[in-house]
């Protein structure tokens, strides 16, 4: 177990990756879910706009995450070399499950439930958050929790162009020819996907109606 | 009688309560009241109906003759594209929409209880949204949850997840009497239930409209309920109505169409007799 000791021994710089890490994570999130709920909640009244959109956040998916990283460096504004760009380009991975995940959810919701809503008299906007999200909730949980464990893998190659995180040990192994660097990014890396797995998994359950 | 309490600019304001305007003239008119799609598919075609205050009017027909469309077209669900609604004599379109059907009773086939909210506060919704003090809401649940048989002690606190159909529907009519609204629409609300819960919800629904005097205009394809529910019969047809009749009226009535669900109702019999 030589990664272990490594690891062991590197603890305060593989802590300060990790915190980084989860920092990309979190800025992008924060940035996805902004954009993403609004937006899937005004595409669910709008069929064909929404096409359009998911289509585009689909093929956003299909680009390769290191080529993402290399197209945003020399965009204007958001562009450059460093952590900035890493986080636009993590929240572009995002929008896909968050948005799909929020017009799926509202659309599912029992049209008689949102029937008798607004016949009862509910505004749209009662209607809204004391009925479809809260009902949309579980749903739209699985799509945040797909985005962010999908942000946290995607988010080892940020170190490509010098947005660090754990994906700097992951480069420098690479480089260095040497399996136990290399391992002592990839494993918090993914103790980290499945930590955020299983932190949202929970936050689902305490929150669940059923 | 209530009297609703509104606020405005955080100013405890009394609102008089839509009955007011009940005191004379009818509930629900329609004049000349055509409906069509978007796409220019004619639903409804110049209905003409006085519901009078306290009346409960049948609106009966085969399925997609228009009676779910016409009684969308009360709320404000569906508005008329010729002709005009008039509830409690103003045109349904000078009711602020929001207003006028927290006013009116509204219960569907479905139901459409919030799965998400205990029975408790279902019940309290629209007396929630008119901004009751709380104390008042919470009698007021228990007094419309003993109305529909439906003890507070023993199903407040329930989820509508752990309630049979029959349950789920003496809620659902319980929410739409919550804050004593003079209307009631009732869109096949027992058309879901099995042969003997509809028969006894239809009987306690019965005695219970008889002692509530709310005009009701409700919703049935099934010949029997209309029978002994209605005060009148409305049998619409292709988005026409083919005639308005109270129930001994509509036994006898010549037209085809009334012909054919009054002969619905022998089948059974004659099938007996023919063994």
């Amino acid at each position: 177990m030589n990664w272990l000791q490594f690891l062991v021994q590197n603890r305060s710089e593989v802590l300060a990756r990790s915190i980084e890490h989860m920092g990309l994570v979190g800025a992008s999130m924060a940035i996805s879910l902004a954009i993403g709920l609004p937006l899937g909640v005004a595409l669910v009244r709008r069929a064909a706009l929404r096409r359009w959109v998911l289509g585009a956040a689909n093929v956003v998916q299909t680009i390769p995450s290191l080529a993402l990283f290399g197209f945003l460096i020399p965009v204007p504004w958001i562009g450059g070399v460093g952590a900035s760009t890493a986080i636009v380009a993590l929240a572009l991975y995002a929008l896909l499950p968050i948005l799909q995940n929020t017009c799926t959810g509202i659309m599912e919701v029992d049209p008689a439930v949102i029937e008798s809503a607004t016949g009862m008299g509910m505004t749209p906007r009662q209607v809204l958050w004391q009925v479809q999200l809260p009902l949309a909730a579980p749903v739209l949980l699985v799509g945040i929790r797909v985005a962010t464990v999908l942000c946290i893998g995607i988010a080892t190659i940020a170190a490509a162009i010098g947005a660090g995180g754990l994906g700097v040990f992951i480069f420098r192994g690479v480089a260095m020819v040497n399996n136990q660097v290399i391992l002592a990014g990839a494993i918090p890396a993914a103790f980290l996907a499945i930590g955020a797995d299983v932190a949202l998994g929970l936050f689902a359950r305490s929150i669940g109606h059923k | 009688m209530y009297l609703g309490q509104g606020r405005i600019f955080g100013r405890r304001i009394r609102v008089a309560p839509l009955s007011d305007g009940f005191q004379k003239g009818y509930a629900v008119e329609f004049r000349g009241v055509s409906y069509r799609l978007p796409s220019g598919a004619g639903l409804l075609s110049g209905l003409n109906l006085k519901v009078a205050r306290g009346e409960t009017l049948l609106l009966l027909g085969r399925s997609g003759s228009g009676k779910t469309t016409t009684l969308k077209l009360v709320n404000r669900l569906l508005e008329p594209t010729e002709g005009e609604v008039l509830i409690a004599d103003k045109p349904s379109d000078s009711w602020n929409a929001i207003e006028l059907r927290r006013k009116i009773g509204y219960v569907i086939q479905d139901v459409g209880l919030f799965p998400h909210w205990s029975v408790e506060r279902n019940v309290g919704l629209v007396p929630t949204l008119d901004r009751w003090p709380a104390e008042k809401i919470r009698a007021r649940v228990e007094e419309v949850l003993s109305l529909v048989g439906m003890p507070a002690a023993e199903f407040a606190t329930r989820r509508p997840s752990e309630l049979s159909g029959g349950q789920r529907q003496r809620v659902g009519v319980a929410r739409a009497l919550a804050a004593d609204p003079p209307i009631l629409l009732m869109d096949e609300p027992f058309g879901a239930l099995d042969p003997v819960t509809r028969a006894d919800l239809q009987r306690e629904f019965h005695a219970l409209a008889a002692r509530l005097q709310k005009t009701i205009l409700f919703v049935t394809h099934d010949v029997r309920e209309a029978l002994l529910l209605g005060a009148r019969i409305a049998l619409l047809e292709k988005g026409r109505f083919v005639g308005v009749y109270s129930p001994a009226e509509f036994l006898k009535a010549k037209e085809p169409e009334a012909r054919a669900f009054a002969a619905s109702l022998n089948s059974v019999a004659s099938h007996e007799e023919a063994q």
